[in-house]
């Protein structure tokens, strides 16, 4: 396999963008990330969207984003697994570089997620349709039965939940393109209104429109266009079953351990080697059980691995610099893309005031649905 | 839902009917055409005990269209009495009052309604005992 390069990146702010289209998302975030990398061809590009059909009634993604990016006939591939659709985009861009086949390749997603479509019904689709759904779960709904799973195991507790996003809040504060870039307390996150018990709306990652795409090339286009060398050290996918009664440990998240496991396996590294990581905090026990299942903290105690300040921008494992998907927003396909983005952006020095000192070694985890599908990938500045 | 799509489902939804491996004996429910424990694709009908206990539950309050004249409900996890674990709504009871461990007993409900002018669609709710 061949050595792959981040070399560029662009993305759009997050939020209600009442005056872009789903197309128009795309294509501001690929023309930055281009511009941002300096090429002027793609070889392929790889568009990761959850569900287009049900939000937009827009499907054949891959194409319509090659013609209005100005990129057709270049192949283009439409990327889907529910809210990793993004990261499984670079996975794929990673593979089609990594093989040989392209030099450039551009990987991103996108979501258009408030034009009207009945939102909490087409997110429920990434859940089992016949033996989930049909009965009424909703997303929120099936995080809020891990949620009281793991504080009824481990003894979590509600405050440590409400840590993840204050903490994640307060870094979205400092980022322009977060669509809530507004600090909260304790007290408010407890006292919003309850979405699923025990989770609130303040729990709960917002509905999203925006894109962020990333320019990925060989090491020979990286060291001719000069570009600081970020290189995909890691990268590693798995899966589990769609519905949560299916699992063995309701508060595991297994193909979240094995992806990390495998993306580790392939970049030498361990837990401890990491600066910074992006991690997939659709809710906030989400973000307590991944850092459960990436190995920064012990099973059972990333509630309190939280409420110590580790993950804090401080802290020892800065977690969602960006401030996350509660804070910065959960366009669901553009997600993971974004997360690259940021390590990205770390990586490079470009963070501003949330900038993490000295970052060498970035993690980026995006998940699917209640955790059926997860991708890691592992950056390293070269 | 068209109609062969949920007539497919009734033998789980109406009767609870589940599939045991016959390599292993791993039940599964909905059944399986092949084992993801021991590989085999040998399988025989059992039905599913109607009790077990609650293993982890939430109300849901903000709900998709077809149960939004439902909320607040219910929804479990309920791990019957051989071990197989179902998704279901818990109904009949203050959903406040809950707890993980408590008793339920499954029960023949209407789940929802098909639309404006569709058909009903009935299967199983989880009641306390
Ligand atoms: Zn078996």
């Amino acid at each position: 396999m061949r050595d792959v390069y981040v070399i560029g990146c662009g993305m759009t702010k997050f939020g209600e963008i009442w005056e872009s289209s789903f197309r128009d998302l795309f294509v501001e975030a690929g023309l930055k990330a281009i511009k941002d990398a300096g090429v002027d061809h793609l070889d392929s590009m790889y568009v990761g969207t959850m569900t287009s059909g049900l939000f937009i009634g827009q499907e054949h993604v891959g194409a319509l984003m090659a013609d209005y990016l100005g990129m057709a006939p270049i192949p283009a591939v439409r990327v889907e697994s529910a809210c990793c659709s993004g990261g499984l985009a670079v996975r794929m861009g990673f593979l089609d570089i990594a093989s040989g086949n392209s030099d450039i390749v551009l990987a991103g997603g996108v979501e258009k997620m408030n034009d009207g479509a009945d939102v909490t019904f087409a997110l429920s689709t990434a859940a089992d349709q016949e033996y989930e759904c049909y009965h009424g779960v909703t997303f929120p709904g099936l995080y809020a039965m891990i949620a009281r799973a793991h504080m009824h195991r481990y003894g979590t507790t509600r405050n440590q939940l409400a840590q993840v996003a204050v903490k994640n809040h307060f870094n979205g504060s400092m980022n322009p393109n977060a669509q809530f870039p507004r600090k909260v307390t304790l007290e408010q996150v407890k006292s919003s209104v309850l979405v699923a018990d025990p989770l609130t709306v303040l729990d709960s990652s917002p509905v999203s429109d925006g894109g962020a795409c990333v320019i990925l090339a060989s090491e020979e286009v990286a060291k001719k266009l000069q570009k600081p060398m970020i290189k995909i050290i890691g990268s590693g996918v798995a899966t589990d079953s769609l519905a949560l009664d299916q699992r063995e440990d309701i508060t595991a998240l297994n193909a979240v351990k094995v992806s990390a496991e495998r993306a580790f396996k392939m970049a030498g590294l361990k837990p401890s080697d990491i600066d910074l990581a992006e991690v997939h905090d659709c809710f906030t026990i989400a973000e307590i059980c991944i850092l459960e299942e990436l190995g920064f903290a012990e099973r059972g105690k990333g509630g309190l691995f939280t409420e110590q300040g580790h993950t804090a921008l401080t802290g020892k494992i800065p977690i969602n610099t960006s401030g996350g998907l509660k804070s910065k927003g959960h366009p669901v396909g553009a997600t993971g893309a974004a997360q690259v983005v940021e390590i990205f952006e770390q990586l490079t020095g470009k963070s501003g005031e949330r900038q993490i000192k000295n970052a060498k070694i970035g993690l980026a985890q995006n998940m699917g649905g209640s955790g059926a599908s997860s991708v890691t990938h592992i950056f390293s500045l070269m | 839902m068209p109609s062969p799509r949920y007539r497919r489902e009734m033998p789980q939804r109406y009767r609870l009917e589940a599939g045991k491996c016959k390599g292993c004996g791993k039940i599964f429910f909905p059944p399986r055409l092949i084992c993801n424990k021991c590989g085999s694709q040998e399988f025989e009908q059992v039905v599913l005990p109607e009790n077990g206990k609650i293993v982890t539950f939430t109300i849901i309050r903000v709900a998709p269209a077809q149960f939004e004249a439902e909320v607040p409900y219910a929804i479990a996890i309920v791990e019957l009495e051989n071990g197989v674990r179902i998704t279901t709504q818990v109904v009949d009871c203050d959903p406040e009052k809950l707890d993980i461990g408590n008793e339920v007993k499954l029960v023949f409900r209407k789940i929802q309604k098909e639309g404006k002018t569709g058909i009903l669609l009935y299967g199983y709710k989880a009641v306390l005992v």
